[in-house]
């Protein structure tokens, strides 16, 4: 994304290729996302979809949201499913069976990508594949009813890490898949939000152009997991990014560039104020994640360096 | 062809060069790494034009075989033991989806404690997955059913993935003649694959949705009613084989089984041993035979009836324990298939050969005439593990 | 098999192999609009067509009418407000349902 922003909404491709009639909440970002993501993918892809909230909210048999060819099997296997078609495909071509090579895209949500599918994935970066894969990041396993994942941040309360008389909720910072994607040593990895969708199309553009493995991490706000109206999930990504606690960047090659950044990161008690999840929190652990963002930022900002 | 000697795995791996395989997922695992090894070794010679992934666990092999499968490609995957456990529940979705892969399964039993060799408790445990499954009594079989389940799983009223079951060990690492097949024979007999809704931009389809309470059922009743019918399918291939290779196979294979008052019943390499033991015992006046089961699934219910119907006793021996429940799972399903018919012998099970302990010719004569003797006494007794110390 | 019958009446011989769905996006023919309490409602003396709106919709019914306003198809509209809490000119307005 050029370091000055146009927001021409009509330059944009009309075509939806997520139908509407999903069965997702109401207000849900995720949704957005994989709609915003689906309208820069375009026709000429087949997805591998991981079981999750996305999954079941866009196909109830007998109908689908999907207008491109879509395949879902189980919750831990995306990027292999993911790498099985990717091979089918380039020895098809090999033989003269197929003539053309759509993108293959893997899609899964936070639980499905950094804790139950992470070995399949870590597999898939290591053969480079010819492989995007997505991660729809939500921060728990919401389609089960909330219960947190390695990508819970923390303080934040879950069902099965929940505030309580000897708890704060989640105790364990946020897993940094975007790190370890980067410590794969492929090509393009990038974090995105929906509140931002010019630079999260852009970034799905410049993910398909890479030959070879790219992922990125799509920040999802979620009303019903994080507990905030519905009417707020875009401001709600655009807090995550102004405080610092979700970091909009892209690495390349090994090369870190942050997109967004600002001349004083906003103080995150703004967005945990704006959500129930955080709602029990005493202020020393308000400051504590504080202390963590700003640990967290730098750490990201040596990079740059580097 | 003239007869070559040959390693089980080796000849298993030129039947899928010679079926042109697309894509091979690939983990290692005892005893099935020789045929992995070999595929491995034809593709970076050149001599099969295929993708090869070698794949981070089973799991992910199965997977990438679903996604293969899905795109329209050849697939095939082997595994043994553990990694058969591992996939355990990618299995289920291979054939509900309607997705053809050919797998060869190294039998071997199951931890703990740890044993890489050869027994059923690893097929025993995937029974009620949905795959069409074989068993392979010796190399010849193991290339020969191979290039059967391409036919049989790719075939458009079919569209079901295949298991071919080989003794680990015995089978995979025993070097045994054997005849290969020409190309020309093989490209006669084995037609392109081509899925109806394989993925592709063109025509976009959605696999995998989710179903509620309202049509699973329908789903399940779809499902087995095609996994039924497959065996029309499977039974026309064998006779396709057989013009092509001279070798005929039938779901359940007989062997000097025309008089016999008492039937053997064994699956695997102990076959070979077990006739040895039909033909001494029938050198002593004995009227005793064996029969064979080569297709797992479909049961081939109509087949094992008629087998025994003339029989007084049936012995079945399982190469599997089932703790605590009816011990021997192939001898359970034996007396389920029998249990309405008005004419049945006595069945009596045996349990040996567990985790590649061998089960001598003696040992089966043995086997055989106590089974003769526990129907004497009525058929209901503790069912025995051949061999067990203490 | 027919896409336009509910799943009730599917009989097992309807059913596709594999349960694969051949019509894309027939999700389309699910009513999500039934589900809102209050619907988007654009004032087109403030409404300056950006569009904005439109992207951000995760139902994707948001659609430029012939003169080129925006408004929610309300079959699927279901009235979480993120249009009308984003329009730069706050043209949206939450009305609720009866």
């Amino acid at each position: 994304m050029e370091s000055f922003a146009i927001y021409v909404p009509r330059l944009l491709p009309r075509k939806d290729f997520f139908a509407p009639g999903h069965r997702a909440c109401i207000g849900c970002a995720e949704a957005l996302a994989v709609r915003l993501v689906a309208k820069a993918l375009g026709r000429e892809v087949i997805i591998s979809n991981a079981t999750g909230c996305m999954e079941i909210v866009s196909s109830p048999f007998p109908t689908t949201s999907w207008r491109v060819p879509w395949i879902h099997t189980l919750f831990e296997n995306a990027a292999a499913v993911g790498s099985g078609i990717e091979a089918a495909l380039k020895i098809l071509n090999k033989k003269g069976v197929r003539t053309k090579m759509p993108k293959v895209v893997a899609m899964g949500g936070d639980g499905a990508t950094s804790d139950i599918g992470l070995q399949a994935l870590s597999g898939a970066w290591e053969r480079g594949h010819d492989l995007l894969y997505v991660c729809f990041d939500n921060e728990a396993y919401m389609n089960t009813g909330i219960q947190r994942s390695s990508a819970t941040p923390f303080g934040a309360s879950t069902t099965t890490s929940p505030a309580g008389k000897l708890s704060i909720g989640q105790t364990r910072w946020k897993k940094n898949m975007p790190a370890i994607a980067a410590a794969h040593d492929i090509p393009y990895v990038a974090t995105a939000c929906p509140s931002y969708p010019f630079d999260l199309i852009d970034k799905v553009n410049k993910a398909v152009a890479t030959a070879g493995p790219a992922y990125l991490h799509v920040l999802s706000p979620c009303p019903t997991g994080w507990r905030y109206p519905p009417d707020l999930s875009i401001r709600m990504g655009r807090l995550a990014v102004e405080t610092g606690v979700f970091p909009i960047y892209e690495v390349e090659n090994g090369k870190y560039k942050l997109n967004f950044d600002f001349p004083q990161l906003r103080p995150v008690r703004d967005y945990l104020a704006q959500q129930g999840r955080f709602r029990h929190l005493p202020e020393e652990e308000i400051e504590r994640i504080q202390e963590g963002v700003n640990r967290e930022y730098e750490k990201l900002k040596k990079k740059l360096e580097a | 062809m003239g007869m070559v000697g040959m390693e089980g795995s080796l000849a298993l791996a030129e039947a899928v060069r010679l079926a042109d395989a697309d894509v091979i997922a690939a983990y290692p695992i005892t005893p099935q790494t020789h045929i992995v090894e070999r595929l491995a070794e034809m593709v970076a010679n050149g001599e099969l034009n295929a993708e090869y992934i070698p794949v981070e666990s089973e799991h992910s092999a199965m997977s990438a075989c679903l996604g293969s499968s899905a795109a329209g490609a050849r697939t095939f995957t082997a595994t043994a033991g553990q990694g058969l456990e591992l996939m355990h529940e990618v299995l289920y979705i291979a054939p509900s989806l309607r997705l053809p892969v050919v797998m060869a399964v190294a039998n071997r039993a199951l931890s703990a404690p740890l044993s890489v060799w050869g027994d059923h408790s690893d097929a025993m445990a995937v029974r009620d997955c949905g795959w069409i499954q074989m068993f392979a009594e010796n190399g010849q079989q193991a290339f020969d059913l191979t290039l059967c389940a391409f036919r049989i799983g790719e075939h458009p009223d079919v569209l079901f993935p295949v298991m071919v079951h080989l003794d680990g060990f015995h089978l995979s690492h025993v070097v045994e003649p054997l005849v290969l097949l020409e190309q020309s024979d093989v490209d006669r007999f084995l037609p392109k694959y081509s899925h109806p809704f394989a993925l592709d931009p063109d025509r976009p389809v959605t696999m995998g949705a989710f179903a509620l309470p309202n049509v699973y059922t329908e789903a399940k009743q779809a499902q087995d009613t095609a996994l039924k019918s497959a065996k029309s399918v499977i039974l026309q291939a064998w006779q396709e084989f057989s013009e092509i290779s001279g070798r005929h196979y039938h779901p359940v294979e007989h062997y000097r089984t025309e008089d016999a008052q008492v039937l053997l019943l064994t699956m695997g390499s102990f076959s070979e041993t077990a006739m040895v033991a039909i033909d001494e015992m029938r050198e002593e006046g004995k009227k005793v035979g064996l029969i064979r089961l080569r297709l797992w699934r479909p049961f081939p219910f109509q087949e094992v009836r008629q087998a025994v119907e003339s029989a007084e006793v049936l012995v079945v021996l399982d190469r599997c324990l089932s703790y605590a429940g009816p011990p021997g799972p192939v001898c359970s399903e034996i007396k389920a298939a029998l249990y309405s018919q008005q004419k049945r012998p006595k069945v009596v099970g045996f349990i040996g050969g567990l985790g590649g302990r061998d089960i001598s010719v003696q040992e089966f004569a043995q086997m055989i005439a106590k089974g003769v003797d526990i129907a004497g006494r009525g058929g209901e007794e503790e069912t025995e593990i051949i061999g067990v110390r203490g | 098999m027919s896409s336009k019958r509910k799943e009730t009446d599917l009989t097992w011989q309807d059913i596709d192999i594999g349960c694969v769905i051949t019509s894309p996006g027939n999700a389309a023919q699910y009513k999500t609009g039934d589900w809102r309490s209050e619907r988007a409602v654009w004032n087109k003396d403030r409404c300056i067509k950006c569009g904005i709106c439109s992207i951000y919709c995760p139902e994707g019914c948001v659609n430029q009418d012939s003169e080129g306003y925006f408004e929610a198809d309300l079959y699927y509209c279901k009235g979480c407000g993120i249009c009308a809490r984003e329009c730069w000119t706050q043209a949206i307005e939450m009305v609720p349902e009866e």
